[in-house]
């Protein structure tokens, strides 16, 4: 690996440390989640890092002051050098979190990760309902597979995230989420819902949840909070809304290559892990380091600043706090990654969210509908 | 949920111990120069009197014992007991510590 190439970076926007890397370390999965976060078309990327390549990845990202390290995919248990990678990861001073469907786990697993010295471990479910979940993750089997392993991680001693992706199809058992992930003894609980990119994209007419559903599990979630903090119980919900239901964009990733960096499956460095999309060219690891990606790239600096912003953003007296938005949803909507996050309710095409809106108010497609995530659909998508 | 796992909810007394919970991990930054508590997904940076407390919240010292010891570094700083006491609270509410 090699620092040359042209520097990009805007002076007066000197970056931070990308504090969070997020190591992508494989595209490959058994469950076909409809909303998945992947590309589309992840049956193209390029072959995987080795573990030598992580490893010096995690060196020189840490070196650049990253100090949380999520494993993800994709499932990043398929890697049979997981705890090596880990192992190495703790070694170098980083909170190590694996975020897995908790397909491919096993007690023996859980424990040569702990010997490792992993420090956490975050599950996915996808329903509270043994079927539904199955049904949406592709796998008669995950439902109880997911349970069990989520009793042995804690077990093992390990704080436990759940993670419940949350949609029109599941949302309505909220309630019975909460009492699972509390059953279960989870540290905490994310109900996050379905952020429209990937796979959720292709699919957002059907899981799209009303307005009426989504305000509804926001006022049981509260319930549930009250509840527990009367008790004194440690667990904490965490409820993260679709900006589809709000009129201002979100911050996205705390801004443009700020704080976050991912590394996808083949060594492609982005500022989030949809970003692949966007018609911007991004830098790999096995062309350039960390601190040439981070600080000089064009594509960590293109959306840096904000002198890149058309209107409505340009003159916006919100621009330092939001950021315009999203620049994948841009992309999405739009066709141009620049404009203003059409969640804002002054950007131009805003009318697309209030027409998504009202979608979800109409006869909504069946789970049969939804485009599963797997590898044959995602080849016909390279095709077209 | 069942009432059975829930804890008594307990205050920060002299007389107790405090240790950071499982999961929860205080680690010096060169890069941001300060001190960070790390935990699942998250990351908080500690002001230097939060990381000059935290670095004696070892499952060994109780509250008094930190007190003291703190009371002993820093002299003449007023009411320090009263701050010390008040961040442990905060850290208790956020279930960062736990009391034994």
């Amino acid at each position: 690996m090699h620092s040359s190439g042209s520097s990009f970076s805007k002076p007066g926007h000197e970056p931070g440390p990308p504090l969070w890397l997020l190591a992508e370390l494989t595209y490959r999965c058994p469950l076909q989640c409809p909303y998945c976060s992947n590309p589309l078309d992840f049956a193209a990327q390029g072959e995987e890092l080795s573990t030598a390549e992580w490893i010096e990845v995690f060196r020189q990202a840490r070196e650049l002051g990253a100090a949380q390290l999520g494993f993800s995919g994709g499932e990043p248990l398929v890697r049979q050098d997981l705890a090596e990678l880990i192992a190495a990861a703790r070694g170098l001073g980083y909170y190590t979190n694996l975020i897995t469907s908790g397909i491919g786990l096993t007690e023996r697993r859980i424990a040569e990760f702990a010997e490792a010295g992993l420090d956490h471990i975050q599950i996915s479910f996808q329903a509270a309902d043994e079927a539904v979940n199955n049904l949406l993750a592709g796998s008669h089997k995950a439902f109880a597979q997911k349970q069990a392993m989520a009793r042995a991680v804690k077990a093992h001693g390990y704080p436990m995230v759940l993670n419940f992706v949350t949609h029109r199809h599941n949302i309505d058992d909220i309630d019975r989420i909460i009492e699972l992930c509390i059953e279960l003894e989870a540290d905490y609980v994310e109900l996050a819902t379905c952020q429209f990119y990937g796979w959720a994209h292709l699919n957002r007419a059907g899981l799209l949840p009303t307005r009426a559903q989504l305000e509804r599990a926001e006022r049981i979630t509260n319930e549930y909070r009250r509840k527990l903090a009367a008790a004194g119980h440690p667990c904490k919900l965490i409820f993260v809304t679709p900006d589809y239901y709000e009129e201002r964009p979100k911050a996205c990733m705390n801004g443009w290559g700020n704080l976050f960096l991912d590394i996808t499956p083949d060594g492609t460095a982005l500022p989030c892990h949809s970003a692949r999309q966007l018609p911007v060219r991004f830098p790999n690891v096995r062309e350039h380091d960390l601190e040439y990606i981070w600080k000089h790239s064009f594509g960590f600096n293109r959306f840096r600043g904000d002198d890149w912003m058309p209107e409505p953003c340009r003159s916006c007296d919100e621009k330092d706090r939001d950021f315009g938005g999203c620049r994948c949803q841009a992309f999405m909507l739009t066709g141009d990654a620049a404009n203003a996050d059409p969640v804002c309710a002054k950007s131009a095409h805003h009318g697309m969210i209030l027409a998504a809106r009202e979608e979800a108010e109409q006869v909504p497609l069946g789970l049969d509908a939804l485009q599963f995530r797997n590898e044959r659909a995602s080849r016909l998508i390279c095709k077209a | 949920m069942s009432p059975s796992a829930a804890q008594p909810v307990s205050t920060v007394t002299p007389d107790k111990t405090p240790r950071l919970r499982r999961g929860f991990r205080l680690q010096w930054e060169p890069a941001q120069n300060g001190h960070v508590l790390l935990y699942p997904e998250g990351m908080i940076k500690l002001n230097d009197s939060a990381a000059e407390i935290l670095q004696r919240v070892d499952g060994q010292r109780s509250v008094a014992a930190i007190v003291s010891d703190l009371s002993e570094r820093f002299p003449g700083v007023p009411g320090i007991d009263e701050d010390i006491l008040a961040f442990l609270e905060v850290a208790h509410a956020q279930f960062w510590i736990e009391l034994q």
